[in-house]
């Protein structure tokens, strides 16, 4: 039985091509991990909300990244204007939380699909620059436009409200963990979904091949946008919640720091597979709490050692090593 | 009315010419042969018509519409399909996978995120049938990455062939293949309806006398002469273009 797992594949070609997106019973795992991690951790729930909004950050990044081979710098952008706009709302509009992730999702969609129109006509590294040139221009907006954004203060004194009105958030972050996994939950299906479907499929033809993809009669440029907007919006939930758990908004939300981490996390991960994302980030998240307590001033040598070597030995990241194990144990059983 | 035409198509990369007034007919069911030394423009030719380059001046017209003004992906809408003289392919996805995503664009479900795209099977049936038929179905599975370069003109070709296009420009299928494989590449051309109309670019001469009914030579840039293959094999000047090549090179 355990090792049904291994021998899936049977069958002609054509069905067991077909099976390969059924939904594994491995994949209910990291749920189980991260309700168990409730129980588990109960001290850790902070650290634990920052993780699953983090993981939902890097399967944005990764719908674009890894899927559709849209190599970017300036994620953070729309992370940052989705913490604002939810920021923003919560204090002058409602302290509601569900339509506050709403309007963090539009204002940050609305971006990618403005700024996706004009630089994803380019590609390698002038998208590279334009990515990074909406980050500073958003980053550099939110700190002159004091009278809106608060400047280097932040966004100060948020309220929330309880979640369909009877979840009030509390101190020790209880409430705050359920609903990130709720949130990363419906997020995840919804990834899953995308990138099964056919549009999902034609998004790997573009980061694998182009040329082809135009020649094969796909409209390339509007499948583009459509993932980077679809990215954007996403990533803008993943910073509402951040702004809605952490009841406060500064500019690091729109560093390049974050930006840069965050494909450091998917990279060591693994792109274009989603799970990627979940491992990678769990990886980097401990790693960085421990680190950080053993030896604030060195932890970031680790860490960027070990990319290094994830870079040389194992480009599949985290994940591409799981693979290669699993495709090693079945050769040895044939 | 012709399958595709061109009408004085030029193409000028800054004082360099590479394409000069070029009218061109490929009427219907036509197996018409596109012939030349090489850098004669032909792979230019067939970016032209294809939209992936854009000409400086001239019209192209398939079935008779002026799609001059159109996209890649609008022509090949309208039943344009090409292979690449040098491997075009998605290198880190299966041979099955390479065809099914051409199918499901054909199909035009390319934007559909409402079921999963392998629940298509009569699709993923079809691309394996394609395979089959090129020799390659017991590759359906394995990574493009991971395979022969002969296997992979296959899978080119298969691609085009799975747009089931009306129009049809090879760009040297069989370019540096074993004979064994050349052969399957040219009975599948030979095997293909009737009625699709084919535009192929080959430097073996024998492959292009057995398969072609017309065959135009290009030389910097210029139709030098079109004909029937007799009229070819016997036009003195292609002679001096092939066999002046022979003697300096």
């Amino acid at each position: 039985m355990i090792f049904k797992w291994f021998n899936a594949e049977q069958g002609s070609a054509v069905e067991r091509f077909a099976k390969r997106d059924r939904l594994n019973p491995l994949e209910l795992l990291p749920w189980i991990l991260a309700i168990a991690a409730y129980y588990v951790f109960p001290s850790y729930l902070p650290l634990g909300s920052q993780i699953l909004l983090t993981i939902l950050f890097a399967i944005s990044l990764d719908l674009a990244l890894g899927y559709a081979g849209i190599i970017t710098l300036g994620h953070a952008a729309f992370f940052g204007v989705g913490a604002y706009s939810a920021g923003l709302y919560a204090l002058h509009v409602t302290g509601e939380p569900l339509s506050g992730l709403v309007v963090a999702a539009i204002a940050a969609g609305i971006l990618g699909l403005l700024s996706g129109l004009v630089i994803l006509r380019t590609t390698g590294l002038t998208l590279i620059m334009l990515t990074l040139a909406v980050l500073l221009i958003v980053q550099e907006f939110a700190n002159r436009a004091r009278p809106i954004t608060g400047g280097a203060d932040g966004l100060n004194g948020i309220a929330m409200q309880p979640i369909f009105g009877v979840f009030r958030f509390d101190l020790f972050g209880h409430t705050a963990y359920w609903y990130c996994l709720s949130v990363l939950f419906v997020m995840w299906i919804f990834g899953l979904l995308l990138v099964r479907s056919p549009f999902g499929r034609s998004l790997t033809g573009v980061r694998e091949n182009i040329t082809r993809m135009h020649s094969i009669g796909a409209p390339v440029r509007r499948r583009l946008v459509t993932i980077y907007t679809i990215s954007a919006a996403m990533a803008g939930v993943a910073g509402a919640l951040l702004a809605q758990t952490s009841q406060f908004v500064g500019l690091a939300t729109l560093g390049f720091e974050r930006s840069g981490e965050i494909v450091i996390m998917l990279v060591l991960g693994g792109i274009g597979r989603i799970y990627g994302a979940i491992v990678g980030v769990v990886i980097f998240m401990i790693a960085q709490d421990s680190f950080a307590r053993a030896n604030p001033a060195f932890w970031s040598f680790w860490v960027g050692l070990l990319l290094v070597l994830i870079v040389l030995f194992a480009r599949g990241g985290a994940l591409g090593i799981a693979d290669n194990l699993v495709a090693l144990l079945r050769g040895r059983k044939k | 009315m012709s399958a595709l035409e061109t009408q004085l198509l030029c193409k000028n990369f800054g004082a360099l010419s590479v394409a000069n007034k070029i009218d061109f007919r490929l009427e219907p069911g036509a197996r018409h042969a596109l012939i030349g030394p090489n850098g004669a423009g032909k792979t230019t030719f067939i970016n032209l018509i294809t939209g992936r380059l854009t000409p400086s001046s001239g019209i192209i017209k398939l079935a008779g519409e002026d799609v001059t003004a159109l996209s890649q992906s609008g022509r090949v809408k309208r039943g344009l399909g090409r292979t690449f003289q040098i491997n075009t392919l998605f290198r880190g996805l299966s041979v099955l996978e390479n065809v099914f995503l051409t199918v499901c664009e054909r199909e035009g479900i390319g934007n559909s995120i409402l079921r999963r795209a392998n629940a298509r099977k009569d699709l993923l049936e079809e691309s394996y049938a394609l395979l089959e038929s090129l020799h390659i179905g017991d590759d359906a599975l394995n990574i493009v990455r991971e395979l022969p370069y002969g296997k992979l003109r296959l899978v080119e070709l298969a691609i085009a062939l799975a747009l089931k296009p009306k129009v049809l420009l090879l760009d040297e299928p069989a370019a540096g293949l074993p004979s064994s494989e050349t052969a399957i590449v040219f009975d599948t051309v030979q095997q293909l309806p009737k009625d699709i109309a084919i535009l192929i670019i080959e430097h073996d001469m024998d492959l292009v006398f057995r398969l072609a009914n017309r065959i135009t030579v290009l030389v910097q840039g210029t139709v030098l002469v079109e004909g029937t293959p007799d009229e070819i094999q016997h036009d003195a000047r292609v002679r001096e273009v092939y066999l002046g090549e022979g003697d300096h090179g």
